[in-house]
């Protein structure tokens, strides 16, 4: 139902439409040249306005406007990187710093050890060198004794067989008789007495 | 009632008749929504430029992204030599653009539902595309109509065929918005004729279509001015770098 009521409906307003048309004239306006030079005269002057304040006023400032926001987009781009190149170099420092003092600190401790390894050194030797003079000294006075040990064991050697000489014999010896015998065996058997 | 869907497209004299010599210029409808087209433009980016924010602000964002988006659609079609032309395609398009949607509003007029609009407009483009073409190539710029790569056989059939389409290109130019901005508004006039007379019972099924062509109108009418802008793009481009 309804939808008869529509598609007669367009049929007719088609009809209806049709028979306007006809009744104005002219049909389409836009092929009516009665205005056709004030259209051309307004859109003249309107469009030649529009471009002329457009190309002279708006757009370049609009233009300006962009560029400078890019640029100072690209500013503080820049400014960051720099900034992070900063700290870059910063943080390198930094490093470079503790870097430097742990050498030295190393290099402290290590002369540290030297000053005290040569302190000890030094100290071990001058004590080594007194041991080695007080050995010299006992060896030097050990040789003396060694040297002084014949001559006393000869005195002890004569005295004592004098002694057993007279408490053997009841005789009285001489002494430098004694003493030539005694210094004959040292001189023969020296070195089986004091193998030296 | 359910008036000629063409009444909307008569131009009817406001104020006084104007005459210079033997011409009529008075000011009409026509007139009047050219000059609230342009007027409205001219408040838009000059609020949208007024002030330079870090964060823009909502005007100067639509100003700023449609510059950048001509600046675009004018190096991508026509390189970079096109830089001195940007002012006049912008205003074009933005011409073309505000027309088109101003005529969206009811009991409006719409400018370039008009063929002698159009035309003026398509002319003058194809004057001056023409004029630049010779000026940068001499009379070189007439190999644009021997494309290179084409059997001598062929050749005089392709020459005329190209001539015949680089002379019409101010008629197809024109005719595509007139007829595209004329149809559309037609059809919603009839659509909403139908309304009316089909009542309170049968007149929502049209009045839904209506609803549903506004939307495709508002489509139409960016994109006609966007085609109209690209198409003197690409003819501008034709005159600037002679690829034949």
């Amino acid at each position: 139902m309804i939808k008869k009521i529509f598609f007669q409906s367009i049929f007719f307003n088609f009809f209806f439409v049709k028979e306007v048309f006809t009744a104005e004239s002219g049909g389409m306006p836009q092929l009516n040249p009665e205005f056709w030079i004030s259209q051309i005269f307004w859109l003249t002057l309107t469009f030649g306005i529009l471009y002329i304040v457009l190309s002279k006023l708006i757009l370049p400032k609009i233009s300006a406007n962009l560029e400078l926001r890019k640029s100072q987009i690209q500013e503080n781009i820049e400014a960051a990187e720099k900034q992070r190149k900063n700290s870059e170099s910063k943080l390198k420092e930094y490093d470079d710093i503790i870097f430097k003092s742990k050498l030295e600190a190393k290099n402290i401790f290590k002369d540290a050890r030297e000053k005290v390894l040569k302190n000890i050194n030094s100290k071990r030797e001058t004590l080594e060198k007194q041991i080695d003079e007080e050995i010299k000294k006992a060896e030097h006075e050990i040789n003396v004794l060694k040297k002084s040990a014949p001559e006393k064991i000869n005195k002890i050697a004569i005295e004592t067989s004098s002694e057993l000489v007279k408490k053997l014999i009841g005789a009285e010896v001489n002494n430098s008789s004694i003493s030539a015998i005694v210094n004959d065996l040292t001189k023969r058997n020296r070195n089986k007495y004091y193998g030296n | 009632m359910a008036a000629n869907p063409m009444t909307q497209f008569e131009v009817y004299r406001i104020g006084p008749e104007i005459k210079i010599g033997a011409f009529d210029i008075s000011f009409t409808n026509a007139s009047l929504f050219m000059v609230v087209s342009s007027l409205t433009i001219l408040i838009i980016f000059n609020l949208g430029s007024k002030k330079n924010s870090m964060l823009p602000n909502k005007i100067q964002l639509l100003a700023e992204l449609s510059y950048t988006f001509v600046s675009k659609m004018i190096s991508d079609t026509a390189g970079s030599k096109a830089k001195p032309f940007f002012a006049f395609i912008f205003s074009l398009f933005m011409f073309v653009l505000f027309c088109n949607m101003f005529g969206m509003i009811p009991y409006t007029f719409t400018v370039t539902s008009h063929i002698i609009v159009t035309f003026m407009l398509a002319t003058f483009i194809f004057i001056g595309v023409t004029i630049i073409g010779f000026v940068k190539h001499g009379f070189g710029y007439l190999k644009l109509f021997v494309p290179s790569g084409v059997p001598i056989v062929l050749l005089p059939l392709i020459v005329v065929i190209e001539i015949i389409s680089y002379l019409s290109r101010p008629i197809s130019l024109s005719v595509r918005l007139f007829a595209n901005m004329m149809a559309g508004h037609t059809m919603m006039k009839v659509f909403g004729g139908f309304v009316i007379s089909l009542g309170i019972i049968g007149g929502w099924l049209p009045l839904s279509f209506s609803v549903a062509l506004t939307g495709l109108e508002i489509l139409v009418a960016f994109l006609q001015a966007y085609v109209f802008a690209i198409l003197t793009c690409i003819y501008l481009n034709d005159a600037l770098n002679l690829h034949h």
